[in-house]
């Protein structure tokens, strides 16, 4: 069933889906958003997997927030992942807080939200909801599945589960088990949650502490190169330093900024529930330790992509997900791009990295339709 | 495509596996992958050559021969291939033992130092020679174990490398490399292609 409230376009999956804490759903929402045409032989589609603040409307102004969608930089009419030529889909996934099945959304056995009563998912959960959305939509194989950071493992998991559903892969500065170090940092955002006394206060929002996760997230996603050449020591006021706790600094007010606006949009118990997520990902242990195996049977083209400032998601982890895929005959290529955004960078204009992901894609595109041999 | 190339695909049989290392802007795997149907692997160091070959829909990995190797499974490819490399490497030796673990057989390329150009440079000027095979100055040139073609042999015969093949290259001719003409061979061609095993 399909519906469509407030902007917001919703499959109800009719189905049941049992989660891998154990617990089953049945009828439940996945909120998508669609652009560009596709095609008659419905060969032209791309799945694009959203990271942990995204949602489905990845380009155009979402209608929700009035804000660029999260990855307008690469989708859209001539954009590398060209919607003139593609059929892009993009899904929020479970767990988040768009209108997906989520914590944000009433439960309806109690009319209440859901809140943390909300079972934990897993990045599996989350790829095999959105294959209900793909069958739904018709399409026997995707042209490709791209996405950075949690996005990328997605799409390592999605290959994994489903070895012949997608004619190309590009897994984004991503890694393929969730390292200590991101644990750790995942964990200090949700402690800054809980500690906030609104945290599972019914008639409000724990903000700050929402906020401050997100302060230290976004320094994560920034490389030091980059941020000492925005902002240096550079004072928000000009003159000196005030002596007091206010933003003296430009890049406090900056992450201020960041923290607060975040806290508009997005939901922190679905914060709690998407880090975790992450966490728990570990696609080598789904495979009792052997990482190839997650790919034994993978028809799908791979290129893997790092970027060099990228210390979240260092190249070394995405060269584990190469270095699995050689092992196990598949066909893979790998660049590490240059740039001193840091893991941000998939998000935003690094002309190496779109025009890497757009001739990928074209060569892929034209292989399958035969309009080229190469 | 250059006649080095020529030669290496003429060795390759068509529908098989390939890894070429060093395959730069995969000119020899886009000829592989259309003209022979293999199945064609890169691997490249340079980023802007691997970018190139992802746009031409060639799988190129981008890494170190020196590093990455190791990480291919045993006779995971018919043939590796790697052209006028060998001497660039800090371990031609190790280079080659991972090359022989990972393909069925090996096709690589040398340039020959034996050549006469190479040895009378040397004599008569007393410097470095610089010919158009080796166009750099002894400070700035990548190759560190530079060997002739005599050397190459020397070598497989010694490490019990099973030479398949041996070709030369002279002036875009190719020819065949025997026991009998080796001495000649060696100061008369500018290159060596070997298939090994």
């Amino acid at each position: 069933m399909n519906s469509e409230t407030k902007n917001i376009k919703k499959l109800i999956i009719d189905q049941s889906l049992e989660l891998d804490c154990g617990k089953t759903i049945k009828d439940f929402p996945l909120a998508y958003e669609t652009y560009g045409t596709l095609n008659k032989n419905k060969n032209n589609a791309i799945l694009a997997f959203h990271a942990l603040t995204g949602d489905q409307f990845c380009t155009n102004i979402n209608p929700i927030t009035k804000r660029e969608g999260w990855w307008t930089t690469a989708v859209g009419p001539g954009k590398a992942i060209d919607t003139n030529k593609y059929f892009v889909i993009c899904a929020n996934v479970l767990g988040g807080c768009m209108g997906s099945y989520g914590p944000k959304e009433i439960n309806p056995a109690t009319n209440k939200l859901f809140a943390t009563t909300f079972p934990v998912i897993t990045i599996r959960d989350m790829v095999k909801a959105q294959k209900y959305l793909i069958d739904y939509l018709g399409i026997k194989k995707l042209l490709a599945v791209t996405g950075g950071s949690m996005g990328g493992m997605q799409v390592l998991q999605f290959v994994s589960l489903y070895p012949d559903k997608a004619h190309a892969a590009i897994p984004i500065a991503c890694s393929a088990s969730h390292s200590a170090q991101n644990i750790a940092l995942n964990e200090l955002g949700r402690q800054a949650i809980m500690a906030d006394p609104n945290w599972k206060n019914e008639n409000s929002t724990p903000d700050k502490g929402l906020a401050v996760a997100r302060m230290a997230a976004h320094i994560t996603y920034l490389s030091k190169k980059g941020l000492q050449e925005k902002f240096g020591r550079k004072l928000q006021d000009k003159g000196s330093l005030k002596f007091s706790f206010d933003a003296d600094f430009q890049i406090e007010s900056y992450l201020r900024y960041q923290g607060a606006t975040f806290v508009d949009r997005f939901d922190a118990n679905s914060y709690l529930y998407i880090t975790r997520a992450m966490d728990y990902f570990d696609l080598e242990k789904q495979f009792k330790g052997n990482l190839s195996s997650a790919f034994n049977n993978t028809k799908s083209k791979f290129c893997v992509i790092s970027f060099s400032s990228d210390w979240l998601y260092p190249t070394a982890e995405n060269k584990e997900i190469v270095i699995a895929l050689n092992t196990c005959g598949a066909n893979v290529g790998f660049v590490e791009i240059n740039s001193d955004k840091g893991h941000d960078s998939f998000l935003l204009d690094v002309p190496e990295f779109l025009k890497t992901v757009s001739e990928f894609l074209n060569s892929i595109y034209n292989e399958i339709n035969n309009e080229k041999r190469i | 495509m250059k006649k080095e190339f020529e030669v290496i695909s003429q060795i390759i049989q068509n529908n098989k596996r390939v890894l070429d290392i060093g395959c730069g802007d995969g000119s020899l795997m886009e000829y592989l992958k259309i003209n022979q149907k293999n199945d064609v692997r890169g691997l490249e160091p340079q980023k802007n050559l691997v970018q190139k070959c992802i746009s031409k829909g060639l799988s190129v990995i981008e890494g170190d021969a020196e590093k990455e190797l190791i990480q291919f499974p045993k006779k995971s490819f018919d043939y590796v291939v790697l052209s006028q490399t060998l001497q660039a490497f800090f371990d031609p030796e190790e280079v080659l033992n991972q090359l022989l673990r990972i393909g069925k057989q090996t096709i690589v390329s040398i340039p020959n130092f034996g050549y006469w150009k190479v040895r009378l440079h040397l004599l008569f000027k007393g410097t470095m020679p610089i010919t158009k095979n080796l166009p750099n100055e002894w400070y700035n040139t990548p190759n560190l174990h530079m060997c002739t073609i005599q050397d190459f042999v020397n070598f497989c015969n010694k490490k019990n490398i099973k030479i398949d093949k041996s070709m030369c290259l002279t002036n875009e001719k190719i020819s065949e490399i025997t026991n009998r003409n080796m001495g000649y061979k060696n100061i008369f061609s500018q290159l060596g292609i070997f298939l090994i095993q």
